[in-house]
């Protein structure tokens, strides 16, 4: 059976050293979010996590969702789960306290995600989707529909979905086909099926507010005429209580590969009334607003996962003895040595550990970051931030998910058969962490965000910003000879992602396709580089407290940083030039081939 | 239902304990620290108790440093009224000092019932509790690990070797919990936030006179290594020889 135990101590180091939590807090409305109490509420959410969500992760892989009657019933243990989490208030999270919310700093909410994540991923997706649909009304929703709905989505009694996708209409949201007809009085009636609605239908709360994308009667064609809708599955009688049965039914769910305990939904629309939310035909501005959100927690999933992957793995290596030690038995009373000892398993360890911590120091810095776009008070400190964020969600999304994935990968790895046996837990990790690579924006999705849209926004002001940032970190930390072996390395990155900005400018604006052959190469060597900044912060972090002696009886945990740090720039940041030489190459011989000769 | 818990704030045991350089105490570098298992039972039987009776008051009162009040803070967000710490640089070795400061307190609080957990897990004296009693001049029943209240009297459980003792007893009395009587609950998001709230008063502790104290900290002699003494069948009659002469076990 596997365990997970939340990594606090790197959580703490990373929030208080790297990401900022101190300048958080001290924004104009977090007052009364100081460090310490983020700190418990991080250590209390990890514990609900450890022992009220992990323990049923397992067997809410094993026991699936089920669809009877139309009703989705949740593994044993979910309804009981989602209720103390809610009455426990952590729906409210991050919501304005004038719905009941507890208005703490997003930047607790991306660490609680990774905590969810890593314990249950399908249980995350419940809330997870809520507050999405939270994020959407509280933006473009009108104070009536404010009123009626947000207090139900914020204490959790309410759950909220993302109605996008259509069985023809995925990644080009578009050509949709669902209708919305007004009503006359105010209201819509919305026709059509979406597929794929995480937790479109369950039995954890009294009812579901669909926000469903549609199209006008007189809407333009494409994306500028679809708008957005909100559907309750039972119609609110005015003293809010769910009142009859909406025109919403679910078809069926699907039979995936992973997150078994999530219910992925086919819902029928049948002349279901429902509210715009927002204006007519601007519905994607709202979707952005989820989608935004969505994306980073999606690179959540991928961290969470990772870390919880890496942590059995970690156990299973300080515990199996198998053979010996390449120079001489390291236990020699015991019948073999722990494999912990050879090379090849250190290699595929230190990789996840790598990844991991130098990921959880990107993602909490964005989620900073989150907070400051939103409350700094000075415009040009929010542009920054805003900068940054946008410019880090399609990284944070698709390479924190694809490098996870084969994280986890690795960590099934080191079981050896045992990580393809079921019961150790490996299996499901690797399955569960398959999916963040492809909803909320594939992965190449991103990539062509990354270069598409991110790259020239503003006149490339984003990518321009962001290379100063890291140019100036470097600089800083280059003032101790010491650190030189980490700056280098970085720099080297560094200039070849510079380099392949002007390159895809240069190619991508004579041939589009150029652009798009090279987008995953390009995110890669940006996730490589952000990677390696945070771990150049991580080290010069690291040594101040070794050379002030600052180190809490645990010189160990700063020592080991140098030493990952090590190992990320020596053995995985040299994969970003490979990606720079597969990326000079060019277009070329990936459209050369004609389809008949695949 | 008015009711006072006394916790303290122990080092978590997950750790290797290294010895301070004083050799007198547990070096403290390192260290994580939470409330005692036994005492989070104890608030969280006050807190059903309150429930139970739909009024009443739940008062945590610890003895210790200043950090003190994490632990008396996460009792709050467990759902305790208010706290008070006896502030002492740490708590004294001599347990009779730490019960008359915390008799002190409580004497005249007008408290129905004094909880304890029945021992803390880093000292292991299993006497505060008792002293207190005897310094209140109230009953005390130990080890308690069922525990029901009907009006001004009540029934505990005491869970011996191999057989339970029922003991009946009058309010107020003073109660040290044991292993069983319920499992705590976590404190809730909504609990943090209250609890920044609630009051939480801070004082020094009335020590008095000390007579006990320790004198030398060491930790276990380490144990030696194993001896393989063979392989197979061959090896045993040295193997019985030993465990005979040496291990003495047979």
């Amino acid at each position: 059976m596997p365990a997970f135990k939340a990594p606090l101590d790197d959580i703490r180091f990373v929030l208080d050293e790297i990401a900022g939590l101190a300048a958080v807090s001290a924004l104009p409305g977090f007052e009364e979010a100081t460090p310490d109490l983020l700190h418990t509420v991080v250590a209390e959410g990890a514990k609900f996590c450890e022992t009220v969500l992990f323990p049923i992760n397992q067997s809410g892989d094993i026991e699936g969702v089920r669809l009877e009657d139309g009703e989705v019933k949740t593994p044993a243990g979910f309804k009981d789960a989602y209720t103390q989490y809610r009455e426990g208030g952590w729906t409210g999270l991050t919501a304005d306290p004038a719905y009941g919310g507890q208005g703490l700093p997003y930047i607790i909410s991306t660490v609680m995600e990774e905590l969810l994540c890593a314990s249950n991923l399908s249980f995350s997706m419940y809330p997870g989707l809520s507050h999405g649909a939270y994020q959407a009304m509280s933006q473009y929703g009108s104070d009536e529909i404010k009123e009626r709905f947000m207090a139900k989505l914020v204490d959790g009694t309410w759950s909220g979905t993302m109605c996008l996708t259509e069985a023809h209409a995925g990644t080009d949201l578009g050509i949709l086909t669902t209708r919305a007809v007004p009503a006359g009085d105010g209201a819509y009636h919305i026709t059509g099926t979406k597929i794929f609605i995480s937790a479109g239908e369950h039995d954890l709360t009294e009812n579901i507010l669909h926000l469903v994308l549609a199209k006008l009667p007189d809407a333009p064609a494409g994306t500028k005429g679809i708008s957005m809708f909100i559907v309750p599955k039972y119609l609110p009688t005015d003293e809010g209580r769910p009142g009859t049965k909406n025109g919403v039914t679910c078809g069926s769910i699907e039979h995936k590969m992973g997150i078994k305990a999530s219910a992925t939904c086919v819902l029928n629309f049948d002349n279901a009334k429902g509210w715009m939310v927002g204006e007519a035909h601007k519905g994607m501005r709202a979707m952005f607003v989820m989608m935004n959100g969505a994306r980073l927690a999606v690179g959540m999933q991928g961290l969470g996962l990772a870390e919880v992957a890496y942590q059995n793995a970690l156990a299973y290596a300080k515990d199996r003895v198998q053979g010996r030690a390449l120079t001489g038995p390291k236990n020699p009373t015991g019948v073999a040595d722990l494999i912990v000892v050879h090379p090849d398993v250190r290699r595929g360890l230190l990789r996840q550990k790598a990844f991991i911590e130098g990921a959880r120091a990107l993602a909490y810095t964005v989620g900073a970051q989150i907070d400051i776009e939103h409350r700094a008070t000075d415009p040009a400190v929010r542009e920054a931030a805003a900068d940054f964020v946008a410019l880090m969600t399609p990284v944070v999304k698709a390479f924190l998910t694809d490098q996870a994935f084969d994280c986890t990968n690795i960590a099934l790895q080191t079981l050896g058969g045992h990580g393809y046996i079921r019961e150790f837990g490996m299996e499901q990790y690797v399955r569960d962490a398959r999916i963040a690579q492809i909803y909320e924006g594939t992965n190449g999705v991103q990539a062509l965000d990354l270069v598409g849209r991110k790259l020239p926004m503003e006149g490339g002001r984003l990518v321009r910003r962001w290379f100063e940032l890291v140019g100036a970190d470097l600089e800083a930390a280059s003032a101790d000879d010491a650190n030189t072996e980490f700056v280098q390395p970085v720099r080297k990155a560094l200039l070849e992602l510079q380099k392949a900005t002007m390159l895809l400018a240069e190619r991508g604006f004579a041939n589009p396709d150029e652009a798009g052959a090279a987008a995953s190469d390009y995110l890669a060597m940006m996730g490589y580089t952000a990677l390696g900044h945070m771990w150049v912060k991580q080290v010069v972090a690291a040594r101040r407290h070794l050379a002030d002696g600052s180190t809490n009886g645990d010189r160990r945990f700063y020592e080991a940083k140098l030493k990952t740090a090590r190992f990320y720039v020596q053995k995985m940041l040299p994969e970003s030039s490979a990606r720079w030489a597969a990326l000079q190459a060019g277009a070329g011989s990936v459209m050369a081939v004609a389809v008949e000769e695949f | 239902m008015k009711i006072a818990v006394c916790i303290k704030r122990v080092p978590v045991m997950e750790v290797k304990f290294a010895i301070a350089a004083s050799g007198t105490a547990v070096e403290e570098a390192g260290l994580k620290y939470d409330v005692n298992d036994f005492d989070l039972w104890a608030v969280e039987a006050a807190l059903q108790l309150k429930e139970k009776a739909g009024a009443g008051e739940v008062v945590v009162l610890s003895l210790g440093p200043d950090a003190a009040q994490e632990q008396i803070r996460k009792a709050l967000a467990m759902g305790a009224d208010r706290g008070v710490l006896l502030k002492a640089d740490a708590a004294p070795s001599d347990g009779l000092a730490i019960a008359r400061a915390l008799a002190a307190e409580l004497q005249g609080g007008g408290y129905d019932l004094v909880l304890f957990g029945k021992m803390a897990i880093d000292s292991s004296n299993q006497m505060t509790g008792v002293m207190v009693a005897e310094l209140l001049g109230l009953p005390v029943v130990t080890n308690v690990s069922k525990l029901e209240i009907a009006g001004a009297t009540g029934t505990a459980h005491r869970t011996l070797e191999g057989a339970i003792e029922v003991v009946r007893f009058p309010l107020p009395a003073v109660l040290t919990v044991d292993e069983g009587l319920n499992k705590e609950r976590l404190p809730s998001l909504k609990g943090i936030m209250a609890a920044k709230k609630k009051p939480l008063d801070v004082k020094p502790a009335a020590l008095g006179e000390q007579k006990v104290s320790v004198r030398r900290m060491e930790l276990p002699p380490e144990r030696a290594a194993g001896r393989i003494v063979g392989e197979g069948a061959a090896a045993v009659p040295a193997l019985v020889g030993l465990l005979q002469t040496e291990a003495k076990v047979l």
